[in-house]
């Protein structure tokens, strides 16, 4: 007789979460029976210590309070989350751009596309799939052009509680859209956003997705998108991480059709001791595809980052085009990056590069500026602006590009 | 009697951590209307002078003071003493992709005027004023607007220079060898922006090696700094016996 374990972390980190009887969230619950919280000792993980996040006793509570998010609401159509749970009553949207439903795990699991691309031995992973309550479905119709974006507020309110958002789309044939989601904080303590988001791109469809990070400072955040891209589809992923105490950020990218083209770009603004991780991982399965992605971190105090970039040209995946550029500033001598580009080339007709540079902020620049009357501190914002503007300019919707320099101005007290 | 602008007094600069002297022991003074050229050989102190008056980190000023229109310089940032009204037109200008030319005036010259208790100027009497000033150094305006000094010429640089003077109008400004890597040509145009922007209210102190740029705009003074102080000053004629017999006769006459 062999009897598994639970490790007492997890069996801790779980305390307080009451599972439902739906079959696939069981199956989902037997299986952190044998996960653990990753170590440093995994490569994956190295440079991100999950204690912070391991030793904690989580709850899950639907908080029933009006919010106001005038602030934060950037489209006409809009989903409003709140600790996981799904608030129509704060919600504004027409069903007539975007199919949208909310599912229980025993009927979004029906659908075979759902679930079925996702790390199931990642642990963040699993315990977002055991405890969501119900799946945003979001529904792209063959050959449907969206002009609006659908946009996604995802709220964490109150103290020690865990967000298990689950969030599916399937973009269909042919089809055009823009998704924005915005993670934000009400009077929250020592939360926990536990996000998977799902992206099925089929033939020749677009999708942009810009994700705009501005959580408590006291929060923990840990998402993961995974996406699938068939034949001639375009996907798009900025990234702006504005605040949060312990952000990770998977982006897992199947390429598995034929002249795909895949971007992402991000840019982080870290101070205190906040510690953002962004790992990316863009598989590319087939012939004639490009991807792109270029991540900027301006790191402050005693911040930290990672980025993890990496790219895997599959055997007899010919004419593939892969670029990578990683660039930080750090501000401050406390400060500290790891950044680390991974490319695993088995086919030989492969243009592939990467770039990484870490540096402090140019002091002849900011002299040279002081001497036409700009200070020093309005010269180093400038410096920093102008740093990230490759990406944060790069951003083609100027609502969420307004949103991200408010935001900004209203964590960092400027705007980048 | 116009007033004296810039009043420097027995001014004794290192090197920080170095510890190297630089400037032993220097005096100038600049008064409203006047220009005044600095010549000398290579390493005697020149751009070191120019660093230090418009405030620049890495020296350490051991003795002496700088007083700019009735201000103890030393006390202020740099960019308090451009608010206060000095300029330095630099040797090397600086490149900053991503910053537009534009942009970083419009802000530098709305730091002015809050600094001076000013309006704030509109986009639109920004723009006439970039319009106006540019042709003061036939600056494209495409470049007014490009990244500052990105992908600039050498001479586009220098024009540059010029142009943001005339933008911000200083009291005084400081052109440091600003007609090194200057065509001719180059030159001339440099040289009638500095004449157009010259009046009676300010002053231009201009560093250079070479007696040429001065054929254009004409010095009141002329100064020779060598080993960290100035050795001799005369009118315009000085810098045509300098160009002539070169510094070394400089030392004889002392030693004579």
């Amino acid at each position: 007789m062999s009897t598994v374990s639970i490790s007492e972390k997890v069996d801790s980190f779980i305390r307080h979460l009451d599972v439902s009887d739906i079959p696939f969230q069981q199956s989902a619950r037997e299986r952190l029976n044998r996960l653990d919280f990753p170590s440093s000792r995994d490569e994956y993980w190295k440079y991100t210590r999950l204690n912070k996040i391991s030793k904690q006793t989580f709850q899950i509570y639907n908080d029933p309070d009006r919010i106001n998010l005038t602030q934060h609401i950037i489209s006409n159509d809009y989903l409003v989350v709140v600790n996981g749970y799904i608030r129509e009553d704060l919600s504004q949207y027409s069903k007539l751009d975007f199919e949208i439903d909310f599912f229980s795990a025993d009927r979004m699991s029906k659908n075979e596309k759902f679930d079925h691309f996702v790390n199931n031995n990642d642990i963040f992973n699993t315990l977002n799939s055991a405890y969501f309550e119900k799946a945003i479905s979001v529904m792209i119709g063959e050959n449907k052009v969206n002009k609006g974006p659908l946009q996604i507020i995802f709220v964490t309110k109150g103290e020690n509680i865990i967000a298990n958002n689950r969030l599916f789309i399937d973009a269909g044939k042919s089809s055009q859209s823009e998704v924005i989601l915005t993670f934000v904080s009400k009077d929250a303590l020592n939360c926990f956003t536990n996000q998977v988001t799902e992206a099925y791109l089929g033939e020749n469809s677009r999708l942009t997705v810009h994700k705009v990070q501005a959580e408590s400072n006291s929060n923990f955040h840990v998402s993961t998108e995974q996406i699938h891209q068939q034949k001639n589809s375009y996907c798009k992923i900025n990234t702006v991480t504005l605040s949060g105490l312990l952000v990770r950020n998977n982006i897992n990218i199947q390429v598995a059709g034929q002249n795909c083209e895949t971007h992402m770009n991000g840019a982080v603004i870290g101070k205190d001791t906040q510690h953002v991780d962004n790992h990316t991982f863009v598989d590319h399965q087939v012939s004639n595809c490009f991807s792109n992605e270029n991540y900027k971190y301006v790191l402050d105090d005693r911040s930290t980052g990672v980025f993890n970039g990496r790219v895997v040209v599959q055997k007899d995946a010919q004419v593939i085009n892969a670029y990578q550029n990683n660039g930080n500033i750090l501000l401050s001598g406390q400060a500290s990056i790891n950044s680390k580009p991974e490319l695993e080339i088995y086919a030989d007709d492969v243009k592939c590069s990467h770039g990484s540079t870490t540096g402090q902020l140019d002091e002849e620049a900011i002299f040279y500026l002081q001497t036409r009357g700009i200070s020093a501190e309005n010269a180093k914002k400038m410096l920093v602006s102008a740093f990230v503007d490759e990406v944060v300019g790069a951003i083609e919707n100027p609502h969420v590009l307004e949103y991200i320099k408010a935001t900004s101005q209203d964590i960092h007290g400027w705007s980048i | 009697m116009s007033k004296t602008l810039l009043d420097i007094k027995d001014l004794h600069v290192e090197i920080e951590e170095e510890g190297k002297a630089i400037l032993k022991g220097l005096n100038l003074e600049v008064k409203a209307g006047e220009v005044h050229a600095i010549m000398g050989p290579n390493g005697a102190g020149k751009s070191t002078l120019a660093s230090v008056v418009a405030g620049k980190g890495g020296y350490e000023i051991t003795k002496g003071s700088i007083d700019f229109d009735g201000k103890d310089l030393l006390e202020l940032d740099p960019d308090e003493r451009a608010k206060e009204g000095l300029f330095l037109a630099f040797q090397y200008p600086v490149e900053i992709p991503g910053v537009s030319n534009i942009n970083f005036l419009r802000t530098a010259l709305n730091e002015i005027k809050e600094y001076r208790g000013e309006e704030q100027i509109s986009a639109k009497d920004f723009m006439a004023l970039v319009r106006e000033k540019s042709k003061i150094v036939k600056l494209d305006a495409k470049l007014a607007s490009r990244a500052v000094n990105e992908g600039f010429s050498g001479g586009e640089k220098k024009r540059n220079e010029i142009f943001q003077m005339a933008m911000l109008a200083p009291k005084l400004a400081i052109l440091d060898e600003t007609d090194s890597g200057l065509d001719i040509d180059a030159l001339r145009i440099v040289a009638d922006g500095v004449n157009q922007l010259k009046n009676k209210d300010n002053a231009i102190v201009i560093i250079t090696h070479y007696q040429r740029l001065l054929d254009y705009i004409i010095p009141d003074y002329v100064h020779v700094l060598a080993d960290g102080k100035i050795v001799k000053t005369g009118d315009k004629s000085l810098a045509l016996e300098l160009e002539e017999k070169g510094y070394d006769w400089l030392n004889e006459e002392k030693v004579g």
